[in-house]
């Protein structure tokens, strides 16, 4: 069977290989939740001490947790889809993937099947906890939470696609950029903040970038109880440029590291 | 028929022919690597059916050139055709009916062996893949180590796991980079013989790049000696051997790659 082209039965037989290599090994399931649950925790404690002294954090009672689960959707589908990558890596198994009937294209496909299920055993928990620990649930924010999962999604995918090209092209050396990368666009993405408060040139930076309107819109359906499809559809729309980009760029660095005869010590 | 006028011919003119079109045709290959050339405008072919054996010291190009063929290093220059596939326009066809084996490339440490197998029978569309795993196991002797993480399996076992792996979708060709490099002589003689037995029953076409003379005496029908980039001689190995006046090809190759031979053979 075949979606535009894809064999599902390869995208799933790789998705399997992912899911054997997590099923096998309960400390990486822990690390998955580990971090998100922690940051939920703390930035839990932090919200009901402002809002305590606070009255806008009263009101918008949610706003700082809100902000850290939608932050982790966009970090743990990046890191995630990259470590899907790093997996074959540090396994020296990129060769044998490479010379099987696997298009790069469906390698592409199952990293993001995985990336989302890895995503949501990460999240998944935190959220019910903050439910049980602060009385918070960002399943109140409805659909609207559908649409910034997916917008939040579709950036850090686009992101560990250009991330792992990097790591084609530059090799191991650069793993830590996986890590850092999307730290380094937090700033510019208003997660905790409006957009308003930057200075004028970080504002330029923020209007190109997805998860700035996501977040917006977040503040919007929070604060003034308003769901801006506006911002979603800006969102959506940069996203799919964004994730056309990433898909483009790690296919002309897999193509690189293939002229280079990267391929076989790319793990060494 | 199309005539491969530059092609080093192995078998005679008739025989050629009355033959199906050979499982690998290489025509005027080279790759460059900034300065160093690696493969330098070679030209081979591999008849169904019959084993080649690729010979040359550390850095001649032999793994170069079945990375290429492999579709895992994109040539400076020339074309490769695998069972009447071009590798540079249709080698998703061709990669469902070839497959490889390399001490060079692993396969994933923490998954089991079985786990492994039944990722790779899924990517290569292995119909009934229990079955088959079952079956490759009984032939390899590999049925205790079954649900063993690959990771802690010995040399000789990973080899025999690797080879699982070659056989899964029964290839039609295959490429062996240094089948038994690093095996005890019981293991080397033993997969030998497997790869004999499959030859036998399945008439398939393997390229063999190996250091083992006695071992490409045994199980190649052809050989092509590869110095700096470049096929300096071929023919059969008992041929070789008479033309050279040495007692085996180990003498020989010993001879080409000190450039000590006392026929000059005149090639491409």
């Amino acid at each position: 069977m075949t979606v535009f082209g894809l064999s599902v039965e390869r995208i799933a037989a790789m998705a399997l290989r992912y899911w054997y290599l997590l099923k096998g090994s309960w400390p990486r399931i822990v690390d998955i939740a580990y971090w998100p649950t922690v940051q939920m925790v703390m930035w839990g404690f932090i919200q009901t001490f402002v809002a305590e002294k606070s009255g806008f954090f009263a009101t918008a009672f949610g706003i700082l947790l809100g902000a850290v689960m939608l932050w982790d959707v966009l970090f743990r589908s990046q890191i995630s889809l990259s470590i899907s990558f790093f997996e074959e890596i540090w396994s020296r198994n990129l060769g044998h993937l490479m010379v099987s009937p696997l298009r790069p294209t469906e390698f592409i496909a199952a990293m993001i099947v995985m990336s989302l299920v890895r995503t949501l055993i990460g999240l998944v928990p935190a959220t019910f906890l903050a439910i049980w620990f602060f009385g918070y649930s960002i399943y109140d924010l409805g659909l609207g939470l559908v649409a910034f999962f997916f917008s939040l999604a579709l950036f850090g995918w686009a992101i560990g696609l250009a991330v792992s090209g990097v790591i084609l092209r530059f090799g191991m050396g650069a793993e830590n950029l996986a890590w850092a990368f999307t730290f380094g666009l937090a700033p510019f993405c208003g997660v905790y903040y409006p957009i308003e408060v930057l200075p004028a040139w970080m504002e330029v930076v923020s209007a190109a970038l997805p998860p700035a309107y996501i977040f917006e819109g977040m503040r919007a359906v929070l604060i003034e109880q308003t769901f801006r499809a506006d911002l979603i559809a800006t969102a959506l729309i940069m996203n799919v440029f964004y994730l056309a980009g990433g898909i483009a760029f790690f296919l002309w660095m897999l193509r690189r590291a293939k002229e280079r005869g990267m391929l076989l010590q790319i793990g060494e | 028929m199309r005539l491969y006028s530059n092609l080093i011919v192995i078998s005679n003119i008739s025989a050629f022919m009355n033959a199906p079109p050979p499982a690998i045709v290489v025509e005027n290959l080279s790759k460059t690597f900034a300065d160093l050339k690696a493969v330098d405008n070679v030209s081979f072919s591999v008849p169904r059916g019959e084993t080649v054996g690729l010979l040359g010291g550390n850095g001649a190009g032999k793994t170069t050139t079945i990375s290429m063929i492999l579709g895992l290093v994109i040539p400076t220059a020339g074309t490769i055709t695998v069972l009447g596939h071009s590798m540079a326009t249709s080698s998703h066809l061709a990669r469902r009916r070839m497959n490889f084996e390399s001490p060079y490339v692993d396969m994933p440490k923490r998954l089991t062996v079985r786990e492994n197998l039944t990722v790779y029978a899924r990517l290569y569309s292995v119909p009934k893949p229990r079955h088959r795993i079952g079956q490759l196991a009984a032939d390899l002797e590999l049925t205790d180590l079954l649900d063993r993480e690959f990771g802690t399996l010995s040399a000789g076992q990973k080899t025999r796991a690797g080879l699982a792996k070659a056989f899964i979708n029964q290839p039609d060709v295959l490429l062996l980079d240094e089948p038994t490099a690093s095996l005890d002589p019981d293991t080397a003689d033993w997969v030998r013989s497997y790869i004999e037995s499959y030859l036998a029953q399945h008439n398939a076409s393997i390229l063999l790049a190996s250091h083992n003379m006695a071992e490409v005496e045994r199980l190649c029908s052809h050989v092509l000696m590869m110095v700096q980039g470049r096929i300096v001689d071929s023919g059969r190995p008992k041929d070789l051997i008479s033309h050279y006046g040495r007692e085996n090809l180990e003498e020989v190759f010993l001879d080409i790659a000190r450039g000590q031979a006392t026929v000059a053979p005149v090639m491409q």
